[in-house]
C-alpha cells in the first residue's frame, strides 16, 4: 500500500500585510499566516515557493525572523515575470505559498565557535534569519562577523539594521560597495578582501555565504588562504526550480538537488561541479 | 500453483490468462504494432500482440522486421517504456478560482484505471523501481504517480533475444525477470509454441489458478532457462561501470565531451525515450476572464535551454554542458542521489539518438583517456 498524501504542489493563499520598498528594484513583503497553527515556522536559510494567481511561481528565500513566526517575510528583487507581478501587489492582496522547503544554515554546528556570514547583494536576504538567530542566541557563538557587499550604497539592503546589529548585537559588520556615492565613507571593492579584517580563528570557524557565484568563488579562495577547509564553508545556491520537492529535476548541481539537499550546501559536497563552468 | 513453481501455458492459454486478468478489473496495456514500431497501448487480448514481428536496432536505427515464426514477444524493446503510464507527459496539477478577494485551490483527485502491464521486460521493471525512488520514496510523494502506480499487475517476459543496443547484463538489470512481477513468461518456440510461466506474487498465483495448468516439466524449464541464458550472452553492448561516479566527476572537462557535443543536436530524444528520466516543467495559465487559473505539468528535458534558466540566462547555455549534464546525471550523480544508477541498460537512448551517440562508447572513451584535459 502506498501512503495517502496531500498534494505538495498545491499553494496555500496568504494575504499581504505590508510591503516595504528596500531599494530601487528590491522590496520586502510581510504575509499573514493566520491559518497556520503556531505561525509559519522555518529554519534560517529555508525558502518558499511564492505563487501569483495565474502568473507563476518562484522560489524565494525567507528573510524574516525565525523567532517571530506570526508573519512570513520575503525580500524579493523584481527581475522576472513572477517577481515583477509580486512587486505590483499591494497590502491585502493574496499570494500563494508552498513551503518551507530545503536545508538551511547549520547554526547548530556553528555553536561554540566563530561564525562568518558573507553576503553579496540580495544574498543578505537568506542570511538575515541567521543574523536574527545569532542576536537571539548570542551567547552560543564566539566572534560573529557579517560581511556585506552591494553595487552602490543605494543598493544596500537593511541598512538601518546593519548598524543596529553592530551596535547592539556584538556583531562585527563590514560593508563594502562596488561604486561609491559622495556620502559613502566605507570601503570600496568586492567582499572577499574584507575577510582579512574579520575576527575569527580558522580552526573553530564556520562560514555561511550567499551571493553571486563569482563572489562565492573568490570567497572560497580567500577563506581557503586564511585556513578554512572546504568542510567549514556553506553556500546558499540558486538554480531553476519548478517543484521544490525533488520531482522536477531542474535544480540539480551534480549530486545535489538544491531544493531538498540545499539551498544551503556544504561546499565540499559540490566542489567539482561548482568549479566547473556550466555544470 | 505457489512460490516459484513453473507451469506450462499454450498460446490459447495465454489468451485465457489475459482475459482472466481483465475480468479482475484491470485494463490491459501491452505491445502492439503502430506506425512502424512496437508501442505500448491498451490491448484487448493476444490478437493485438505483435505476432511474428521483431526489430533491428542499432545506434540511430530502428526497423521492424518479419520473423519466420509467430512469436508474440519476439522483439526486444520499442521506443516507449512504461513511464508515460505513471509519470504522464502532460497533466493538470490543480485549478484555482478567485473567490472573496482570495483564491481557492481545487486539487486534482486522480482516479486512474487499474493497469496490467503485459510483456514488461526486466530492464523496464527496474526502471519503474528507479522512478519510484524519485516520486514515492523521497521526502515527498507525488500523489498522481502514486495513484497510477498503486496495484499495477505485471505480466513480465523474459527476453528471448537481445536488441542491438541492449546492455542489461552490464547494468545487472536483466534479462531474467527476478522481482516486481506477478507472473513472468518465457516464450518457447521449439516445437509447439508455448510459454513457461512463473509466479511472482500471491495475486499472480490466484489468477493463474483459474486456468488449471499443467506444471512445466524439467525439459521445458531447462529450455526456458537456456532461452534467457542465450539472450544474456548476446547483448548488443557492454558498459563498464566500475568506479563510474568518480571517473566522471574527475573528468568534467575531458575533451570527449566536446566530441559528443559536436554531434549532439540537443534534440532531447534520449531523455524522452529514457525509462527513468523524470524532469518536468510547470505552466501556469488563466482563462480569458482571469478568474480561473490552472497549473499544468509537462515533461521537460535537460537538453532545453529553459531547463537551467535563472534570471539573466541559462546556466547550461552550451550543448556540451547540457549533454554532459544528461550523461553524468544518468550514470553517475544519480547513484549519489538515489543509491542506484539512472541507467538500466535498455539502450533506447542509443537507438533513438538521431546521430547515434552511444553512451557506452562515450564513457569508455573517457575511461580509456582518464584525466585527459586538452583535445
Amino acid at each position: 500500500m502506498l501512503a495517502p498524501v496531500r498534494d505538495p504542489m498545491t499553494p496555500t493563499p496568504a494575504r499581504i500585510r505590508k510591503v516595504r520598498r528596500e531599494t530601487s528594484d528590491t522590496f520586502t513583503v510581510h504575509l499573514d499566516v493566520d491559518g497556520r497553527d503556531g505561525g509559519f515556522r522555518f529554519a534560517p536559510g529555508q525558502f518558499n515557493m511564492l505563487y501569483v494567481f495565474g502568473v507563476g511561481e518562484v522560489p524565494i528565500s525567507i528573510s524574516g525572523d525565525p523567532g517571530a513566526p506570526s508573519e512570513l517575510v520575503h525580500t524579493i528583487r523584481a527581475v522576472g515575470t513572477v517577481t515583477r507581478a509580486i512587486q505590483k501587489q499591494r497590502k491585502a492582496s493574496v499570494l500563494g505559498v508552498r513551503g518551507p522547503f530545503g536545508q538551511g544554515w547549520p547554526l547548530d554546528k556553528a555553536k561554540g565557535g566563530d561564525l562568518l556570514l558573507v553576503a553579496g547583494g540580495l544574498g543578505l536576504a537568506p542570511l538575515r534569519p541567521a543574523v536574527y538567530h545569532v542576536l537571539e542566541h548570542r551567547e552560543d557563538f564566539r566572534d560573529v562577523s557579517l560581511l556585506v557587499g552591494a553595487r552602490t550604497p543605494e543598493d544596500l539592503l537593511f541598512r538601518s539594521e546593519l548598524s543596529r546589529w553592530q551596535r547592539k548585537g556584538r556583531i562585527q559588520v563590514l560593508v563594502t560597495v562596488d561604486r561609491a556615492t559622495p556620502d559613502w565613507k566605507g570601503p570600496i571593492g568586492v567582499v572577499p578582501p574584507l575577510l582579512r579584517e574579520a575576527r575569527f580563528e580558522p580552526g573553530r570557524t564556520l562560514a555561511f555565504a550567499c551571493g553571486p557565484e563569482v563572489m562565492l568563488r573568490f570567497t572560497e579562495h580567500e577563506l581557503s588562504r586564511l585556513g578554512l577547509g572546504a568542510d567549514q564553508l556553506y553556500f546558499s545556491l540558486e538554480r531553476n526550480m519548478k517543484c521544490a520537492v525533488g520531482f522536477c529535476g531542474h535544480c540539480q548541481l551534480g549530486p545535489a538537488f538544491l531544493c531538498k539537499d540545499g539551498p544551503v550546501l556544504r561546499y565540499d559536497r559540490v566542489r567539482p561541479f561548482f568549479l566547473t563552468r556550466e555544470a | 500453483m505457489s512460490g516459484h513453481e513453473r507451469a506450462i501455458l499454450s498460446v490459447e492459454g495465454l489468451g485465457s490468462l489475459l482475459q482472466a486478468i481483465r475480468q479482475e478489473g484491470y485494463q490491459l496495456v501491452g505491445p502492439t504494432v503502430r506506425d512502424g514500431a512496437i508501442v505500448h497501448a491498451e490491448i484487448s487480448g493476444i490478437g493485438d500482440l505483435p505476432a511474428g514481428w521483431t526489430e533491428e536496432q542499432e545506434a540511430g536505427t530502428y526497423r521492424l522486421r518479419r520473423r519466420d515464426d509467430g512469436a508474440l514477444f519476439g522483439y526486444s524493446l520499442g521506443p516507449q517504456s512504461w513511464k508515460q503510464l505513471f509519470f504522464v507527459p502532460r497533466m493538470r496539477l490543480f485549478q484555482a478560482r478567485r473567490k472573496d478577494g482570495t483564491f481557492v485551490v481545487d486539487a486534482e483527485a486522480p482516479k486512474p484505471p487499474r493497469l496490467a502491464l503485459i510483456g514488461a521486460r526486466s530492464c523496464d521493471l527496474h526502471a519503474i523501481e528507479v522512478q519510484d525512488r524519485t516520486f514515492l520514496k523521497g521526502q515527498f510523494v507525488d500523489p498522481d504517480y502514486a495513484a497510477r502506480r498503486e496495484g499495477v499487475f505485471v505480466v513480465a517476459v523474459n527476453c528471448g533475444q537481445a536488441g542491438g543496443t541492449c546492455f542489461c547484463v552490464s547494468m545487472k538489470t536483466g534479462p531474467r525477470v527476478t522481482q516486481w512481477f506477478d507472473l513472468a513468461l518465457t516464450e518457447l518456440l521449439d516445437g509447439a509454441h508455448r510459454f513457461v510461466v512463473e509466479v511472482g506474487s500471491e495475486r499472480g498465483a490466484e489468477v493463474l489458478a483459474k486456468l488449471a495448468l499443467q506444471p512445466a516439466d524439467e525439459g521445458d524449464c531447462r529450455t526456458a532457462d537456456e532461452v534467457v541464458e542465450r539472450t544474456a550472452s548476446s547483448m548488443g553492448r557492454k558498459f563498464e561501470t566500475e568506479g563510474i561516479t568518480e571517473l566522471l566527476y574527475r573528468n568534467l572537462e575531458h575533451p570527449q565531451w566536446d566530441k559528443g557535443a559536436e554531434r549532439c543536436t540537443s534534440c532531447a530524444n534520449c531523455t524522452l525515450v529514457c525509462p527513468t528520466c523524470f524532469c518536468a516543467s510547470v505552466e501556469d495559465v488563466t482563462d480569458l476572464s482571469g478568474n480561473t487559473a490552472e497549473r499544468w505539468r509537462r515533461w521537460d528535458s535537460c537538453f532545453t535551454l529553459d531547463h537551467s534558466y535563472v534570471h539573466g540566462g541559462s546556466v547550461r547555455s552550451a550543448t556540451r554542458s547540457r549533454y554532459r549534464q544528461w550523461l553524468v546525471h544518468k550514470v553517475a550523480s544519480w547513484i549519489d542521489q538515489f543509491g542506484t544508477s539512472g541507467c538500466v541498460g535498455c539502450g533506447r537512448c542509443i537507438t533513438w539518438c538521431p546521430v547515434g551517440i552511444d553512451l557506452t562508447e562515450e564513457v569508455a572513451a573517457i575511461r580509456a583517456t582518464d584525466g585527459k584535459k586538452e583535445p
